[in-house]
Formats: structure tokens, C-alpha cells, sequence
């Protein structure tokens, strides 16, 4: 049961982790139809600037921001110089275009810091364990969930409940309406895209003291955000936190529980074998599955 | 007409003639292709390499063995098919015929059978995979690292020394990574209360540490090469098991890098490898002091074995006169193992493979604090590896 209850709490962890991206992702996608293969780069962005902010200054206080800011101003300077030439293109253009940045980004950082991976020490506030009575979980893992549930329920509240929020909901379904009533499309097309490599900043820079900061590491989370978008809807805000929880349980559930399963019915090393087949793929089965009952994902956001 | 003709094929000849002496007189460099992983997460393993094999040929004035050669790296992305894409330009466009430098088993696996199928020589500084050390073992390649299970033979060793009973193993599903169990398991003596693959580009492992905890073990054997270890370590600290459940790695667990971004949570970690910094013996400090200068960064097993190779390559020069044409007279004088090895003793087994010795290390503090991975014992002497016997060579 305690070991049950700690899964689902690292489930959930995983699942805000890319909550935070796949906002970002189908927001811009949503609105702009604008595929960004580049996303993993500003979560990349995000990651390195505030790793490297807190070496220097030896502080994560002072790191947040310098991560939010990076990956915002870099996420905006994007759309500025090469994403706004892309909007009326097809989508292969855009796929070439952001994946050509992806390579930019990758090799500017390689450049800039080399290729060994950072560290980033855990905040001596949140660093050790807690006991939840049951189990002991990672004071920092709990943040994560924290600030992670924390900005799901902000953006909720920008998107539903905000002039900014209405634009944005207007440009994903009514995008010539919106035009036509005289707003600057260019201006709102900008800051969305700053909030959306915001959010992936943040992700970037609470993932910092958890994994290693390194090269890459952008691209092998995209992967599993664009599951996450898919299966939640493209362009659907509140999809992409279905979705991200979905896949986060899914996904940690099948690596924690599948290997002991199987085990009851076949030989050791080869139930554990299978289910790191099977586990790896769990995802992706699972958007296969949600495509075939739903193709247009959970929640689309265009009807 | 046929004056011009004549002027011009003589034109030609005197040409020939000059690009004749030409070639005889300035020795052209002896070009070795280097296929290696320099970006993402395992570049580092790779850059390591790459800049130990320099230093080698630095040391030696541009020459290895006396012969001048000229060191042609590229990138394989730690993709498989773009490391064969470079073999082939390799040998095709710039003729070469002696390559090295591949990291990673995956990359290995689809360069090296094809390097051999075109009479080229591959000499290995790092994968050593099973499937080429046994039947399938070949003239032409040589493995100056290890074979990929010695690595986890000697973990195995190493927990059976420390008096471990109960071991939870975890490895990532490729071919490395179950070389890393089965060698492990072949060695320890004791129980297996857990066996979990992750995924190669597993980089959280909050899951794994729950299972980890639930199953109680004396000791975790792991083996995550590059950043996905040090993200492993930090998160083993951070679930508080570090003080609970001690650890035993093979070296690509934890080298100089992985201790650097770890820092002193890896304090108590048992490592076994085949060399190590603090190896006292002449080749050894001349190597690290020439690297400390050089590049001042930590010193890693792979630049170790980048250096061995390179060495190992210049006594075979030596002994050809630096000729690789002749693959046989290469082959002979590469299997004398004529050099001073950074590790100590070393030979080439039946295999071509590796016979050597293996050292229990743990991570110490230093006099000023910081944390260093210090030799301990010799836990195994003189051993070659568990698939030569299959090879017929």
C-alpha cells in the first residue's frame, strides 16, 4: 500500500514536470498551429541558465528568475526572428525549421558551458526526506508537485478568467474574428510564445537539481510531451494536464509494477526483460489506444 | 598539334616524377579515423577519449611509434547508422585503414563488422561487446578497454569481497546493459532480490528507488553510464538511501566526472575498475600530469583507455615501421602489447581482448575535503574474459 501511494506520488510528480511543457506546446500549436520541435531547447534554456546562476552565485533563489527570464526572452526572441516567418508555411517547414534550432541550441550550449553535464545542489530548505507517516518522500519532489499543481491552477485562471485569457481561447477557435475585431495578432502571437517557454523554463529549472543539466536534455522529454499533447487534445490547455497526469501514472506504474507482475507468471530475468519492453512502450500504446476511441484526444479544443 | 601534344604529356611526366619524389621525400601522416560520441549526454565519454588520444600523439611530437600520423575525429551522435556513415567516408574518401574510437556497444556493433568486412584494423578504446569478444572474434579488431561483462565481474567480485549477501541490480535494456547483469551475476555469490531494466534514456528514476526501498537489499549494483548515473546517484541520495543501502558500480558509474557533479554524496560508494588516477606507476603519473597541464579537467577512465590505444597503436607502428598495409605484420606486432601501459599490467588475450588486473576503489575525501575515488585492493589479477575460450583465433 505505502509503496502503491509513493508510485502515485511520483506519477503525479512526472506528470506535472510535463504538464509544464506540454502547456506551453499546445498553446502554441493551438494558436499559432505552429509545431515547435524546439520546446525541448527552451526547457533546455531554462535548465542551464539557472544552473548556471546558481554556481556563480551559489543561490536558487537567485536562480528562478534567471531561468524564467532566459527562457522567456530567448522563447520570445525565437518567435521574433524565426517562428513568425513560419505561420502561413506548412507544417514540414515549421518541422525543419525548429528542428534546425534545436541543433543551433544544442551546439551554442556545447559551446558556452562544454559538453560535461552540470549540477545543480538541492536547495538546503528542501533538501532530504519527509515522512508522510506511511513512507518518507523527497522534500523537493513534494515542491515540485507544489508549484507544478500551483501554475496548472494560475494558468487555468489566465485562460478562463483574464482579457489575455479570452484572446487566447478566441485566437485557438476564431482566429480571423479575432483579426478582423482589430487585434494585434503579431503582439499576442509574441506573448504566447514567451509563456509558453516560461513555463518550459520552469520545468527546465526545477529539473535542474534532479536530473543532470546537460546536452539533449530537452529532446528526450519532448518526446513523451508530445504523447501528452496528443492524447489530450492539441491546442487544449486543460487536455495537456489530463494528459500529463495520465501519461505520468501510466508510465510509472508500468516501470514499478509490471516487472512483479510478470514475474508471477514467467521466469525471473525474462519477465524483468519483457516488462522493460513493454514498459518502455506503455506510453505510446496508450496514445494508440486513446487515438482509436477518441481521434481528436481527450478534450480537443476545437470541437 | 602533336607539338602541343608532346609538350604536354611531357608536361605530365615531369609532373609524375615531382609528385614521385614528392611523396618519398616528406613522409606523408599515417591517417587514423576516430568514430566517436561528442554530443548529448555521453559526450563527454567521448571527448575523454578523443583528447587523450591527442595528448598521446602530442607527447610523441605529432608522431606515434616515430610515425607522423594525422587524426581524423567525427561525431557519431551516439547514433548507430551515423557511425557507420562516417566509417564508410572514412575508408572510402580518405582511405584510411585503421579506425578507433567508438564509446557506445549500439554504434560498435554497426561499425565494426563492417570496418573488418572491408579489410580495415579497429582497435577499440572503450566498447567491448559481448557478440564480437567470442565467436565472432576477428584478426583485425582489437579491444584495448575491457570486454563489456569484465567490468561487471569484477562489481560482482567486489560486493562477494565486501561480504555482501542480498543485491538489487539495475541496468538499462541494451546490449550493454544486460552484458552488465549477466556479468554481475556470474561473479556474485550471493542472492539477486531484484532486477529492473531501465531505459536507456531514463534520466528519472523516483520509481526504481521506491522499488529499491521495498525490497530491502545488502547492497544496489548499477550501472548507468554518463549523466544518467550521476542523475541516479543524486536521486539515490536525495530518497535517503544512500545511508541505508550502499552501493557497488563498475567505473562508468562513477568517474572523475559523475564524483565532480555528485559531489559528497557519493562519499562510501565501492567503484571497481581497471585504472585509476592515483595508480602509481611511471606511465601513469607522466599521463596525468601531462593532462592536468593540458586541459585541467577531471581525468577520466576514458581518457585512460584513449590513451592506452594510442599507445597501444604507436608500439605496433613502431614495430611495422608504419605500415598498417600488411595487416598480419600489424596484427603480430599489436598483439606483443609493446608499451607501458597507464594501468599497469597489460596484455592481449586469445581474444585480443584485455588480460589485466582489477582494483577495488571507494570514494574518499581528500586531505582538503573534497571527495576522490581512492584505490583500495587489487580484488582480481591477470584476468581476460569469460568469452575468449569461444574464440578460434
Amino acid at each position: 500500500m505505502a509503496l502503491l501511494l509513493e508510485q502515485m506520488l511520483n506519477g503525479v510528480q512526472l506528470g506535472v514536470m510535463l504538464f509544464l511543457l506540454a502547456a506551453g506546446l499546445t498553446l502554441i500549436f493551438g494558436i499559432m498551429g505552429v509545431i515547435n520541435l524546439a520546446h525541448g531547447s527552451l526547457y533546455m534554456v531554462g535548465a542551464y541558465a539557472a544552473a548556471f546562476v546558481a554556481q556563480a552565485t551559489g543561490s536558487f533563489l537567485l536562480a528562478i528568475p534567471a531561468g524564467l527570464a532566459a527562457a522567456a526572452l530567448v522563447g520570445m526572441t525565437i518567435e521574433f526572428t524565426v517562428v513568425r516567418r513560419l505561420y502561413a508555411r506548412d507544417h514540414l517547414d515549421q518541422v525543419l525549421a525548429t528542428f534546425g534550432l534545436i541543433l543551433f541550441f544544442n551546439q551554442l550550449v556545447v559551446l558556452m558551458f562544454g559538453r560535461q553535464p552540470m549540477f545543480v545542489q538541492i536547495p538546503p530548505a528542501f533538501a532530504g526526506a519527509i515522512d508522510l507517516g506511511l513512507f518518507s518522500y523527497p522534500v523537493y519532489r513534494l515542491c515540485i508537485i507544489a508549484v507544478g499543481l500551483a501554475t496548472a491552477g494560475a494558468l487555468f485562471w489566465l485562460i478562463q478568467r483574464t482579457r489575455l485569457g479570452m484572446l487566447v481561447r478566441a485566437g485557438a477557435t476564431h482566429r480571423d474574428m479575432v483579426q478582423a475585431l482589430g487585434v494585434d495578432v503579431r503582439l499576442l502571437y509574441t506573448v504566447v510564445f514567451g509563456l509558453g517557454a516560461l513555463l518550459a523554463g520552469l520545468a527546465g529549472l526545477m529539473s535542474g537539481p534532479l536530473l543532470s543539466v546537460q546536452v539533449g536534455m530537452g529532446e528526450q522529454i519532448l518526446i513523451l510531451t508530445f504523447v501528452v499533447v496528443v492524447i489530450g487534445g492539441l491546442g487544449s490547455v486543460s487536455g495537456a494536464f489530463a494528459g500529463a497526469l495520465l501519461v505520468g501514472i501510466v508510465d510509472t506504474s508500468l516501470r514499478a509494477f509490471l516487472p512483479g507482475l510478470l514475474r508471477g507468471i514467467m521466469t525471473g530475468s525474462e519477465a524483468d526483460a519483457l516488462a522493460g519492453g513493454i514498459s518502455a512502450m506503455g506510453v505510446y500504446l496508450l496514445m494508440a489506444i486513446v487515438l482509436l476511441v477518441r481521434p481528436k484526444g481527450l478534450f480537443p479544443a476545437h470541437g | 598539334m602533336s607539338v602541343i601534344r608532346k609538350a604536354a604529356m611531357a608536361a605530365a611526366a615531369g609532373m609524375s616524377i615531382l609528385a614521385l619524389t614528392g611523396g618519398a621525400g616528406a613522409q606523408e601522416p599515417l591517417k587514423i579515423g576516430m568514430v566517436t560520441t561528442l554530443s548529448g549526454p555521453g559526450g563527454y565519454l567521448g571527448q575523454d577519449i578523443r583528447d587523450a588520444f591527442n595528448l598521446a600523439v602530442e607527447m610523441g611530437g605529432g608522431k606515434l611509434g616515430g610515425t607522423p600520423v594525422q587524426v581524423l575525429v567525427e561525431d557519431d551522435a551516439l547514433k548507430p547508422g551515423q557511425g557507420k556513415q562516417i566509417a564508410d567516408k572514412f575508408m572510402k574518401t580518405d582511405k584510411v585503414k585503421l579506425l578507433t574510437g567508438i564509446v557506445f556497444s549500439n554504434v560498435a556493433l554497426a561499425v565494426v563488422p563492417d570496418v573488418l568486412d572491408n579489410d580495415g584494423i579497429y582497435v577499440s578504446p572503450n566498447a567491448g561487446p559481448s557478440t564480437l569478444a567470442g565467436k565472432e572474434c576477428h584478426r583485425n579488431y582489437f579491444v584495448v578497454s575491457w570486454q563489456n561483462d569484465s567490468l561487471h565481474e569484477s562489481a560482482g567480485q567486489n560486493a562477494n569481497n565486501l561480504g555482501y549477501k542480498k543485491a538489487f541490480i539495475l541496468a538499462p535494456n541494451y546490449q550493454a546493459g544486460k552484458d552488465a547483469l549477466e556479468g554481475f551475476k556470474r561473479m556474485f555469490k550471493g542472492e539477486i532480490v531484484g532486477e529492473v531494466f531501465t531505459r536507456l534514456d531514463q534520466t528519472d528514476f523516483a520509481a526504481e528507488m521506491a522499488q529499491i526501498r521495498n525490497a530491502k537489499p545488502d547492497v544496489v549494483f548499477q550501472f548507468h553510464p554518463g549523466g544518467a548515473g550521476i542523475a541516479f546517484l543524486r536521486q539515490y541520495q536525495q530518497a535517503g538511501l544512500i545511508e541505508a543501502i550502499p552501493m557497488v558500480v563498475p567505473s562508468p558509474s562513477m568517474d572523475a566526472v559523475t564524483l565532480k557533479a555528485v559531489g559528497a554524496p557519493a562519499l562510501g560508494l565501492n567503484v571497481s575498475a581497471q585504472w585509476n588516477s592515483d595508480f602509481d606507476n611511471p606511465a601513469n603519473k607522466e599521463f596525468v600530469v601531462a593532462w592536468t597541464k593540458k586541459y585541467n579537467r577531471p581525468i577520466t577512465y576514458y581518457a585512460s583507455q584513449g590513451y592506452d590505444t594510442a599507445l597501444a597503436i604507436g608500439a605496433a607502428l613502431k614495430a611495422t615501421g608504419g605500415k598498417v598495409a600488411d595487416a598480419e605484420a600489424f596484427r603480430t606486432a599489436m598483439l606483443k602489447a609493446d608499451f607501458k601501459s597507464v594501468r599497469g599490467n597489460f596484455k592481449f588475450g586469445r581474444n585480443q581482448h584485455p588480460v589485466q588486473d582489477w582494483y577495488s576503489m571507494r570514494v574518499e575525501k581528500d586531505e582538503a575535503g573534497n571527495p576522490i575515488i581512492k584505490t583500495r585492493e587489487k580484488i582480481l589479477s591477470e584476468v581476460g574474459d569469460s568469452y575468449a575460450k569461444d574464440c578460434k583465433l
